[in-house]
């Protein structure tokens, strides 16, 4: 609980409309898209960088947890206020600053939806390119808190290959500014890189410079069943290794087919134990190459069919296809433990087969999906949580799962973050002197480990 | 036993809710406001605490609740089809049931009951206030959409001295070959635009079908519902059901996408099976393609002076899915030349009761329409909904734009020359 004198100073910075301490409004504020819950004590909408300072600041003076949430959607449990303390809303900070067409740069707050971005610039010709597949709903500063992905990475990159500066709340509630708004910026540390992705826990981000691309001009997009996934698999490393970086380059192994053949907009038949989504971008002559020469180089592995968009309809079709995908998992079983494991991309086919392998030995349906282009695959283990004994073994699958992913020099998260859902795998991955690094870092940001406590590292003390 | 489904009945669907956040990106509240309350994962998590006993209906839960236009969009881009907007229905009616009608029984009886009110609210004028409702069925969803004189600048059309009922009796024999058709119209067509309907009716004639318009027909009950008076709604349904039986007719027409929503939508979701009737009622739009009206309508030589025309999609439309066909009509109109707006998928933000309780929030989802509609270089702006007719005039107006919110079927009466001669 807090005491009533702080909230009444809380009420004095934001006004009374903008702090909730109902049973309520605890319930509304205590849950992001793990579906765990945890009751915060008190919930404030901030609407300026210096509102948040002051805020922050009550919260350092008083030792009481504080952690910014966006749009709730993240997938480890980042905005999970697993001490209570402080939710502080952003969502409200979401005005676009600035969009300058001279710099190719953007300026905005960061409770800007990602799509609401994207719209923006490409009405100006221009391009934001990382594309987490809730961007219709996550905030830019979600984004930036998590370094998120998305499909068009393969090409493109993630989010921390666009952010340029940043504007800072620190944990003492000092305002600070990293990097700029120019593309070459080697003026002490990059601390820009340090918060991007450091899940809350090292300051609170207000504002956020991004540098835009210009837009391409078209795209393709292809869609393409295979007889195995082993020829799918292929596929991608031959592509690659022709020095071709297609946009996007998803699959869908056969379980998840088997999910969504009776919707699929495409007819997908038994045969089909595969599918390749590939997208290129560019100018219309030579994405038209491209194309034909991805066409070319799969044909030899066992293609049952090819569709190739020529509109923009048909080329919605295909991404129908690949969006029908996570509603769908769920007619396997009832609970999904879904996560985000990456390995180098030529090491897919081993990867696919020792998932293969460990549904098998466990008796699990495990459904895989995603970035074949950058290595990262959704892996989906559905169980129904109701059987006897059950969390225990997709505990012991997961673990090996993990394992797995390590030792083909691969990540147990490519675009999820660590959150509460991984930190106790954040040890297979990361050796204990960079995890003693990092915690050095933390402790050296947070004295008092008022941000974003209880992620990431297993322990609460930094 | 009622025959609404009670929250209890909606438990499995509750838990079917994975909080991915996707509603963030539809809830016409929640854009306006960004509040978690506001949006449907917020409501479904306040409905699962309400079953888990882990949370009760205190005041910020009944605003919370409130704060919802029932307008389906939510259901639509849910990955787990959750629907909330029933969700948010049955926790209105179980707020009622413990707290009595005091959202909008009491602020109705306050009006009626004092009279210096009553005289304030004649004297705004263009206010619908309840007097000027006297001619209105106590149970029409319009006294419950404008108990109050407490909106003062908004824009509301006249009520004409002719109801729907007046100008034309309850059968209308048509070709003895063609099949009688119901029409239900719904209180807004009935006393304020009975225009709309009459065109209805007229082209309804010029198809050959015979017209049961029974004069027992009551509000669908979106209103009330909205309200969370679950007996008047269970009451309406059941008029309305009876009303339609007494001709055997093949289909009943609505041209109000939320009647359409209420009688056919919600009567289906209801406990008793109802399909006798739900599967008989059938929007205009889809009426007249299936008739083959559109393709018809298109040989017509195009008009010399075309009206631009976009489209607003009525909610309780677009999430039944039926964007195309109205599309496809106005497309086909000689006396239009369509251009598609911007957010023309985007709620006016009516919504029931909402607008009564929340009208600066009704008002800025609505102000939201104003970019595309100005972009679009419209005239006019056509929707299948006197409701939304309502709010887009009221939005259009308070904008300063000259664009005039019409009916569908207005349109259609003009193409086809079947229009109300000018009082």
């Amino acid at each position: 609980m807090i005491e009533k004198k702080i909230i009444k100073s809380l009420r004095d910075i934001v006004g009374k409309d903008s702090v909730y301490t109902e049973n309520s409004d605890r319930i509304t504020h205590s849950y992001d898209a793990t579906q765990k819950s945890y009751l915060p004590d008190v919930v404030v909408y901030a609407k300026s960088a210096e509102q948040v300072s002051e805020i922050v600041k009550i919260a350092n003076s008083h030792s009481i947890p504080i952690l910014a949430r966006g749009a709730g959607s993240g997938f480890t449990g980042g905005t999970l206020p697993v001490q209570g303390g402080i939710v502080l809303v952003l969502t409200q900070m979401n005005r676009i600053l600035c969009i300058d067409t001279d710099n190719l740069i953007a300026v905005v707050e960061p409770g800007v939806v990602t799509s609401e971005l994207q719209r923006e610039v490409e009405k100006l010709g221009l391009f934001y390119p990382p594309d987490p597949a809730s961007k219709d709903f996550c905030t830019l500063g979600g984004n930036v808190a998590e370094c998120a992905g998305g499909p068009r990475c393969v090409k493109y990159g993630v989010t921390k290959d666009y952010i340029l500066g940043l504007r800072v709340v620190t944990a003492s509630g000092e305002i600070i500014r990293t990097g700029g708004r120019t593309l070459k910026n080697v003026v002490g540390y990059d601390l820009t890189k340090l918060f991007v992705g450091s899940e809350g826990t090292l300051g609170i981000v207000t504002e956020i410079v991004l540098k835009l691309l210009p837009k391409p001009e078209a795209k393709k997009t292809m869609l393409v069943q295979f007889e195995t996934i082993d020829g799918a698999a292929r596929a991608v490393a031959d592509i690659v290794r022709a020095k071709i970086v297609p946009t996007t380059l998803e699959f869908l192994d056969a379980a998840t087919i088997g999910c969504i053949r009776d919707i699929s907009p495409v007819p997908l038949p038994d045969e089909c134990k595969a599918v390749l989504i590939i997208e290129v971008d560019g100018d219309r002559e030579v994405i038209e190459k491209q194309a034909a020469r991805i066409m070319d180089i799969i044909q030899p592995l066992g293609i049952l069919d090819t569709r190739i968009a020529s509109t923009t309809e048909e080329s919605e079709e295909i991404w129908d296809v690949r969006r029908k995908v996570s509603p769908s998992l769920r007619k396997v079983n009832p609970d999904k433990f879904n996560e985000d494991i990456v390995v180098p991309r030529s090491k897919i086919p081993e990867m696919i087969s020792t998932l293969e392998g460990l549904s098998e030995k466990y008796g699990l349906p495990i459904v895989n999906f995603g970035h074949a282009g950058d290595g990262n695959i959704h892996v989906n283990v559905m169980v129904d949580l109701a059987e006897v004994g059950m969390q225990e073994k997709v505990d012991k699958v997961m673990e090996e799962i993990f394992h797995s992913a390590v030792a083909l020099e691969g990540s147990i998260s490519g675009e999820h973050g660590i959150g509460i859902s991984k930190m106790d795998y954040l040890g297979m991955e990361v050796d204990n002197a960079t995890v003693g690094y990092m915690r050095r870092i933390k402790s050296a940001f947070d004295p008092n480990n008022i941000l974003n406590p209880g992620k990431i590292f297993q322990s609460t003390e930094p | 036993m009622g025959k609404n489904k009670t929250l209890k009945d909606y438990e499995q669907q509750i838990r079917e809710c994975v909080k991915c956040g996707a509603c963030q990106a539809h809830c016409p509240t929640y854009l306006e406001n960004r509040r978690e309350g506001s949006v449907a994962r917020g409501k479904i998590a306040l409905a699962a605490a309400l079953l888990d006993k882990t949370g009760d209906l205190e005041k910020r839960l009944r605003q919370d609740i409130s704060m919802c236009l029932m307008c389906g969009s939510c259901v639509d881009k849910c990955p787990n089809k959750v629907p909330t907007d029933q969700i948010v229905g049955a926790i209105r009616r179980e707020i009622t049931e413990n707290r009595g009608l005091s959202l909008l029984g009491r602020g109705v009886s306050t009006v009626i009951g004092n009279k210096s009110l009553m005289k304030a609210a004649i004297k705004t004028g263009a206010v619908l206030s309840p007097l000027m409702l006297k001619e209105v069925p106590a149970s029409s969803g319009l006294r419950l959409r404008f108990p109050t004189p407490v909106m003062k600048d908004r824009s509301l059309p006249k009520i004409p001295a002719e109801n729907l009922f007046d100008l034309f009796p309850e059968f209308i024999q048509g070709d003895t070959n063609k099949p009688v058709v119901g029409f239900f119209a719904g209180c807004s067509i009935s006393f304020i635009y009975p225009e709309i309907g009459a065109s209805m009716i007229r082209l309804l004639q010029k198809m050959g079908y015979s017209v049961f318009l029974p004069r027992s027909q009551k509000c669908c009950g979106i209103p009330a519902l909205s309200s969370g008076d679950g007996r008047l709604v269970e009451k309406l349904a059941e008029q309305n059901i009876k009303s339609f039986q007494e001709h055997d007719v093949q289909h009943i027409i609505t041209c109000c996408a939320s009647c359409n929503g209420g009688i056919k939508e919600y009567y289906s979701s209801m406990k008793d099976d109802n399909a006798d009737f739900t599967g008989k009622v059938i929007d205009f739009n889809i009426f007249l393609a299936e008739q083959g009206f559109i393709d018809e309508i298109a040989e017509l030589p195009k008009w010399q002076n075309r009206k631009k025309v976009t489209y607003h999609d009525p909610c309780h439309l677009k999430t039944q899915g039926i964007v195309k066909e109205p599309r496809a009509l106005l497309r086909a109109l000689p006396n239009v030349e369509f251009v598609e707006m911007d957010g023309a998928s985007s709620c006016c933000g009516l919504g029931g009761t909402f607008s009564v309780y929340h009208y600066e929030t009704s008002k800025a989802i609505g102000a939201r329409k104003i970019a595309g509609l100005e972009a679009s270089g419209a005239e006019m702006i056509a929707t299948a909904c006197p409701g939304c007719i309502m709010q887009l005039q009221d939005v259009v107006n308070h904008a300063g734009l000259k664009v005039k919110a019409v009916h569908i079927l207005d349109l259609i009466a003009e193409s086809v020359g079947i229009t109300l001669p000018p009082e």
